[in-house]
């Protein structure tokens, strides 16, 4: 049973968000997720300053299986990307909510993070895989 | 319904991430791949390839049979056990499958090939051995067979086998095979490693199964089994191979046998005009130097702007970079600059000689 914790939204496309309660949010792929995809070896982090839309493509990662794009799940600024990841994409494997976490967007419309999925209705996503 | 080997209930309880593999519900990995690729690289590992097909060839014709279906001649097999590597093609010089024939007697061949090919492949053979009454085949679905493979299979192996027995598959040479304790082993693999392949009674599999667990040899998936035997340069069949690609196109032209001239195996005269007119496109290493990941199908630009495409990619655990087998125009040679497409943008690779990796070794300048 992959791991969800209670303090973080997720989207139906394997996201999770941290509200950072300062306008700002960090982004990585969840647990569910990269049991899915397997042990990652390259990950393309987003450039600083792009604007992007919710739903917008913003890094790649790759496992030794497949690449898969992660999406924005807020609209707003790249504001930070986990450099470590470019020599260390196992992070991502080790610790999705931690040290494995991908970027940080300044968000425009806070509203876009509670129309985010809860724990709760994350698990019944990845029940559904 | 998937189809389950005799060791399906092993993989359960070695933790197996199972996936539809050519509708056989296989191992993946069991936890992680790369550590899988490793132990290989530096240990020993055991595959179930028991889905594999297994056919053995009988009848007094087997030979003469064999000589005309695939491009490899079994006549140099004399010795009961010696096997060669082999493509199956069509009339046009394209490849049905790629396959290992083991020469047991004078009457007795034994075939295995590719388990996602099985169906065209059986209605090919027996096609072809229709009315011919000295041809009998056989598959052996009761059957099983495991890889073990990396730098200690030999010793992992050993210490379960009889004394004697393991003396014998200690000396065995690559491509050699011998019988005993109800089993055939092989000293083949398809990792670029040392080891040996081993076809035994499907009910017996369980057992030695957990005996090499219990020697310390470690349950590898299919998963690893692709990035190893990509980075030994081992075509893929599917990937690297199929019936609109000749042998010569795919870096196969070694497993051909043109003499003596008068073996008319199917395929001969599409090959031997191909290699007349000269091959326009050929298989060749590509390792990437910018940061990514190659996949298959992604397209290949030569400097001088011919066009090629991936066959086979992957991130190669050993080497740290990704690496690719390409089909690309016959001008491009070992050395020269080429690039990929990944997502939108051309990036920088280098047409290397392949293998890239052999016993645990690169093979190529990084």
């Amino acid at each position: 049973m992959s791991n969800t914790p209670e303090n973080l939204r997720y989207t139906r496309s394997h996201e999770w968000v941290l509200d950072n309660n300062d306008g700002t949010a960090t982004i990585g792929i969840s647990d569910h997720a990269q049991e899915l995809l397997g042990d990652m070896v390259y990950i393309e982090t987003p450039e600083l300053d792009r604007v992007v839309e919710a739903g917008e493509e913003c890094a790649v990662v790759e496992s030794v299986k497949a690449a898969s794009d992660v999406y924005a799940p807020l609209s707003g600024t790249i504001i930070g990307a986990n450099e470590k990841l470019a020599d260390a994409p196992e992070l991502v494997n080790e610790d999705p909510y931690g040290e494995g976490w991908m970027f940080k967007i300044q968000f425009s419309d806070a509203g876009q993070i509670a129309a985010l999925l809860n724990a709760s209705a994350y698990a019944d996503v990845e029940n559904e895989d | 319904m998937l189809k389950h080997t005799p060791l399906y209930d092993e993989h359960v309880t070695a933790g197996a991430k199972l996936v539809d593999f050519s509708g056989w519900e296989m191992p993946l990995h069991y936890g992680s791949q790369l550590d899988e690729h490793h132990t290989v690289r530096q240990a020993a590992g055991v595959f179930d390839v028991s889905h594999m097909t297994v056919l053995d060839v009988k009848g007094t014709a087997a030979r003469r049979w064999l000589q005309g279906l695939v491009a490899n001649d079994v006549a140099k097999l004399t010795a009961t056990g010696k096997a060669l590597y082999t493509c199956m093609l069509t009339e046009d010089g394209g490849v049905i499958d790629d396959l290992i024939i083991y020469y047991m007697t004078d009457d007795w061949y034994r075939v295995v090939l590719n388990a996602g090919t099985h169906d065209k492949d059986m209605a090919w053979l027996v096609r072809h051995a229709e009315g011919n009454e000295d041809i009998k085949l056989l598959e052996r679905p009761e059957l099983a067979m495991l890889a073990v493979q990396g730098p200690h299979a030999l010793d992992a192996i050993g210490s379960i086998l009889s004394p004697e027995l393991a003396e014998r598959v200690k000396g065995l040479a690559p491509f050699q095979a011998c019988e005993g304790d109800g089993m055939f082993i092989g000293r083949t693999g398809y990792t670029g490693e040392d080891g040996v392949e081993v076809i035994l009674p499907g009910d017996a599999a369980a057992c030695l199964w957990r005996d090499l667990l219990a020697a310390g040899v470690r349950p590898i998936g299919l998963g690893a089994r692709d990035t190893l035997r990509l980075e030994a340069g081992m075509a893929l069949y599917g990937s690297d191979m199929d019936e609109s690609t000749t042998p010569l196109e795919s870096g196969l032209g070694w497993t051909v046998t043109w003499q003596p001239e008068d073996r008319d195996f199917i395929g001969r005269k599409a090959l031997q005009q191909q290699k007349q007119q000269g091959i326009t496109r050929r298989m060749i290493g590509l390792l990437l130097e910018d940061r990514g990941v190659l996949r298959s199908h992604m397209k290949v630009r030569s400097a001088d702007g011919g066009t090629g495409e991936i066959c086979s990619g992957s991130f190669s655990p050993t080497l740290g970079r990704s690496i690719a087998l390409a089909r690309v125009p016959a001008n491009v040679k070992a050395g020269d600059q080429c690039e990929v497409e990944i997502r939108g943008r051309w990036l920088a690779a280098r047409a290397v000689k392949y293998p890239f990796v052999r016993n645990g070794e690169s093979c190529i300048d990084l």
